[in-house]
């Protein structure tokens, strides 16, 4: 055996870096390859249209103001129902999350309605609220709904015993309590709850507005695919999803100026 | 803080089983008013949950405790905790969890201002008044502890080793730090620990607990005045090795016991 053997270090690995740019450039990669693939032919354009396409349809969108209008009604169903749902769901969140009264009837009604699919509603819903916004709102705030309750009631389960108990040593009121230790301490467990109720919303905003809207841009995409115009279909997609990453962004500067003690 | 408090305890044949588990068994002791009273014993005795009785944050299955004296004028909580984990808000700086227990009891905001800053003097705190907790060390959380608990103006002052969590050179400057604070309060104090050096350096009384179920093993007064004790004094070695012979046996079973109540 020798008597000197240099100890290799064995502790690499297992802790993946955040580079932006390498996101931001992969996403530009993958549609420069699209458009290159859309110009060679390889990719028909009834199948796919090219990015230059869908830029064309959203330029010629906007300037007709078709973009705006649809845009708009489908902002305000999103804010309405969105809004809606989580104030409720904190609501009831907090009351299952505070009260034995509350607690084992509201879990029950939820494990039993939550995993319904709210578009299999949303025919019930028009016949309930009308085919105007009404339905749309509450197909939205119904689905916004049970994810915030659980991620309410979740938040304050795991707010620290010794914290209340410390507030209950200071003869702090219930209410203070509530406002003071338990909401603050549930408040990151209720915000990760927002970044899911957002993406529901905009699942359910679609559907809803395919299933009965004239205006919206669900109702858009399912015209422009009637149509067979792929380009309007696609910008419509593109328009989702950039709506849905502009929420994100403006949660994430939420979750920061919220979270500076952390 | 000058005049001390006039209040007294008493423990009147207190007992407490959690299920099966018997912690208490017939306890009865008084606590004279400005006392500080030390309990010790092994661990898993139900020293702490004597303590969360003695201050109402636990009801315990027989007995009761007696308050006796009306507290000062100036008294916002007569019943004060500092706890062994520090239960800090970790959202509030300094300056905010101080300011809790004040907070709809010391409506002026300028004399709960006050209040606050001469609180952070008295603790050492004035440079960290905006810090996070978490932004602290361990010795310098429980001087957040310790300021929240006084700034109350407190008739009675309950520690629950509040200096188990630190490191042992932390854990001696701030004995001395506290030391000094309780003996110049003169509130009446119960001091819960296992560190025998730690009873000795601030105790009017040590209460010895037998182990589970605990009941008062023997009561040892040390007359030398807080204020003139010394590492190292004979009068406290003495008392010291006597109190840890009566320790010993028990501590030792103790820690041969399968732990129930975890």
């Amino acid at each position: 055996m020798r008597a000197e053997v240099l100890v290799p270090f064995r502790a690499a690995g297992f802790s993946p870096r955040h580079h932006a740019w390498s996101g931001v450039a992969t996403l530009a990669l993958v549609i420069l390859a699209w458009q290159g693939g859309s110009a060679t032919g390889l990719i028909p354009d009834l199948f796919l249209p090219s990015p230059l396409a869908v830029a064309r349809a959203l330029w010629r969108l906007t300037l007709s103001g078709e973009l705006r209008t649809n845009l708009l009604a489908s902002v305000l169903r999103l804010a309405v129902g969105w809004t809606l749902g989580t104030m409720i769901g904190i609501s009831v969140g907090i009351a299952v999350g505070i009260f034995t009264l509350a607690r084992s009837p509201v879990l029950a009604l939820v494990s039993a309605l939550f995993p319904i699919p709210k578009i299999a509603l949303v025919p019930l819903f028009i016949i309930w609220f009308g085919i105007g916004e009404g339905s749309k709102f509450a197909t939205l705030a119904i689905g916004v709904f049970f994810p915030t309750v659980i991620s309410t009631y979740s938040g304050i389960d795991n707010v620290q015993r010794n914290l209340v108990m410390m507030g209950q040593s200071f003869n702090l009121s219930t209410w203070s309590i509530v406002r003071k230790i338990m909401l603050p301490g549930a408040l990151p467990s209720v915000l990760a709850g927002f970044r899911i109720t957002i993406s529901v919303a905009i699942i359910l905003l679609v559907a809803a507005e395919m299933i009965g809207a004239d205006s919206g841009i669900g109702a858009f995409i399912l015209a422009a695919g009637n149509l067979y115009r792929t380009d309007d279909l696609i910008a419509g997609v593109v328009i989702l999803s950039l709506l849905g990453l502009s929420l994100s962004a403006i949660l994430t500067r939420i979750e920061r100026a919220a979270f500076s003690w952390r | 803080m000058s005049s001390g408090s006039s209040t007294s305890l008493k423990l009147e044949h207190v007992s407490h089983h959690f299920g099966s588990n018997f912690v208490l068994d017939d306890i009865s002791l008084d606590i004279a008013p400005g006392e500080v009273v030390a309990l010790v014993g092994p661990s898993g005795c139900g020293k702490s949950t004597l303590l969360n009785i003695f201050g109402g944050l636990l009801q315990p299955t027989k007995g009761h405790v007696l308050m006796h004296g009306e507290p000062r004028s100036d008294c916002l909580n007569p019943l004060t905790y500092v706890f062994q984990d520090f239960a800090l808000l970790p959202w509030r700086t300094v300056a905010g969890n101080i300011s809790l227990g004040l907070e709809g009891k010391m409506r002026d905001e300028d004399a709960r201002r006050e209040r606050i800053g001469e609180m952070l003097r008295l603790t050492g705190l004035a440079d960290f008044a905006n810090a996070y907790p978490k932004q602290l060390s361990g010795g310098m959380r429980q001087r957040v502890g310790i300021a929240r608990a006084l700034a109350v103006r407190p008739a009675c002052l309950f520690m629950d080793e509040p200096l188990s969590a630190l490191d042992a050179q932390t854990r001696t400057l701030l004995l001395e730090e506290f030391a000094m604070l309780i003996a110049r309060a003169a509130i009446t104090t119960v001091y819960v620990t296992h560190n025998l050096n730690e009873a000795l350096r601030l105790a009017h009384r040590i209460v010895v607990l037998s182990r589970r179920p605990g009941r008062i093993k023997a009561i040892v007064g040390i007359d030398l005045p807080i204020e003139a004790r010394r590492e190292g004094d004979p009068d406290l070695v003495v008392a010291e090795k006597r109190l840890w012979s009566m320790i010993r046996d028990e501590a030792s079973a103790a820690d041969r016991e399968l732990d129930d109540a975890r």
